[in-house]
């Protein structure tokens, strides 16, 4: 599979975040996109998750997808998706029934990959920031699909974390996936391809 | 289905686990069944005609309990996100979100109510029709209550304004239920077939027009 994005433009509250961005990516390759604060690095990640829509420009795979674009895609945000009342257990299933997903890993192996197994029964109300992230990364394992679009994704974990996260992203990129990251860290996985996007001028 | 049901489970386990769910909803429809007859006074003749007006307009403020929060929270835990990227048609989430919520603050109010017709001297006939028009109108409440909800995502601001959207657009809802009920109260009981054939329309209205437009509202509100 291959992700093209071209002659991207955001505009969001009258101010032009940013115009003509494009990206070509195939399979297992990683885009780090960088940038300073407020340079659009999320937004972009959503306008390709079709969360957002683009002031122009397209994004598009080839060979055409059968059905939407965005249910070949992961999008890991700031915000986990996780719903404080339920248990871990109970969030994990939740995403998997309501996503279709054929061959991605049952949640208790997912969690165990997070290192989460002691927390399945727990409210996600009383995990920490690390945690909550762990929980949303082990999402991208119950429900497979080809293209995750990780925004900020090392943020609260812990270097072992890190490490971890660095092998599963590894692991996806060497069974064909593919990877677009927003970060200002280093990430834990050498970068294929990268895009700096900066203040439109 | 499977997202369907899903969806429909998550939202009552959620309404039940965070702040009481229906609990709060039928304590607030019994303080409004209660407050009537303080208000008007030990006239039981009167309370019965008014009865079902009363509960039916305690069942609409009631079912408007909960339905700021209900695409609120979806939005600022990033659910919503998750929902869109699962590639479920919008349409379809609002609907399974709002039958998820008539099951945990609508339906217990229809079952509570021929307790609280207890208060307000309604005959056993007038209570068996009032839960029927119940059942099938506050359906109607909650799906145009949603669209009200899925318009907060973007305004960001709750309480009291769904109510004020929603209100206006619910008084059908309130005006065929209370016919249908008062025909069996007051006569002619012939009188019952008009007003609740159009309460069922209604209802089959808003089954449709309550999810295109709360879809659309949430669609809107994307930023």
């Amino acid at each position: 599979m291959r992700l093209t994005g071209s002659g991207l433009a955001s505009e969001r509250g009258g101010r032009l975040i940013f115009e003509d961005v494009g990206f070509d990516l195939s399979d297992g390759e990683l885009l780090a996109i960088t940038g300073p604060n407020g340079a659009g690095k999320s937004t972009l990640l959503r306008i390709v998750a079709g969360l957002l829509p683009a002031t122009e420009g397209r994004v598009a795979a080839t060979p055409e997808t059968d059905g939407p674009l965005n249910t070949f895609m992961h999008y890991l945000g700031h915000r986990d998706g996780l719903k404080a009342a339920l248990t871990v257990r109970e969030n994990l299933d939740f995403w998997q029934k309501t996503a279709d997903s054929d061959g991605g890993i049952a949640p208790l192996d997912a969690l165990e990959r997070v290192r989460l197994l002691h927390a399945v029964d727990m409210p996600a109300a009383y995990l920490s920031a690390g945690m909550r992230r762990r929980v949303a990364i082990a999402r991208l394992l119950v429900v497979r699909r080809p293209i995750w679009l990780l925004d900020e994704p090392t943020s609260a974990l812990d270097a072992r974390s890190e490490g971890e996260l660095g092998e599963l992203i590894a692991g996806h990129l060497a069974g064909g996936g593919l990877v677009l990251a927003a970060t200002h860290l280093k990430l834990p996985v050498p970068i294929t391809k990268s895009l700096v996007l900066g203040n439109a001028a | 289905m499977k997202a369907f049901l899903a969806i429909v489970r998550q939202t009552i386990t959620v309404s039940f686990r965070s702040g009481g769910g229906p609990l709060v909803g039928l304590i607030f429809f019994l303080s409004v069944v209660i407050v009537v007859p303080f208000g008007v006074g030990p006239d039981l003749n009167l309370l019965s005609r008014i009865g079902p007006a009363i509960i039916w307009i305690g069942a609409l403020l009631a079912t408007l309990l909960g339905l700021d929060r209900l695409f609120q929270d979806d939005r600022d835990d990033g659910s919503l996100d998750q929902l869109q990227m699962a590639g479920l048609p919008l349409e379809f989430v609002v609907l399974a979100k709002a039958a998820g919520h008539w099951i945990a603050t609508g339906l217990p109010l229809v079952i509570a109510a021929p307790v609280f017709g207890l208060f307000l001297n309604l005959s056993t006939a007038a209570m068996g029709v009032l839960v029927l028009t119940l059942l099938v109108g506050t359906p109607a409440l909650t799906l145009i209550g949603v669209i009200g909800g899925a318009l907060m995502v973007a305004i960001r601001r709750g309480g009291m304004l769904v109510a004020v959207l929603v209100l206006p657009f619910a008084i059908p809802v309130l005006i065929f239920g209370v016919l249908a009920v008062s025909a069996i109260v007051v006569g002619p009981a012939d009188s019952f077939g008009l007003p609740f054939m159009l309460l069922c329309a209604t209802t089959l209205l808003a089954i449709v027009v309550g999810p295109v437009a709360g879809a659309g509202a949430i669609r809107a509100g994307r930023e």
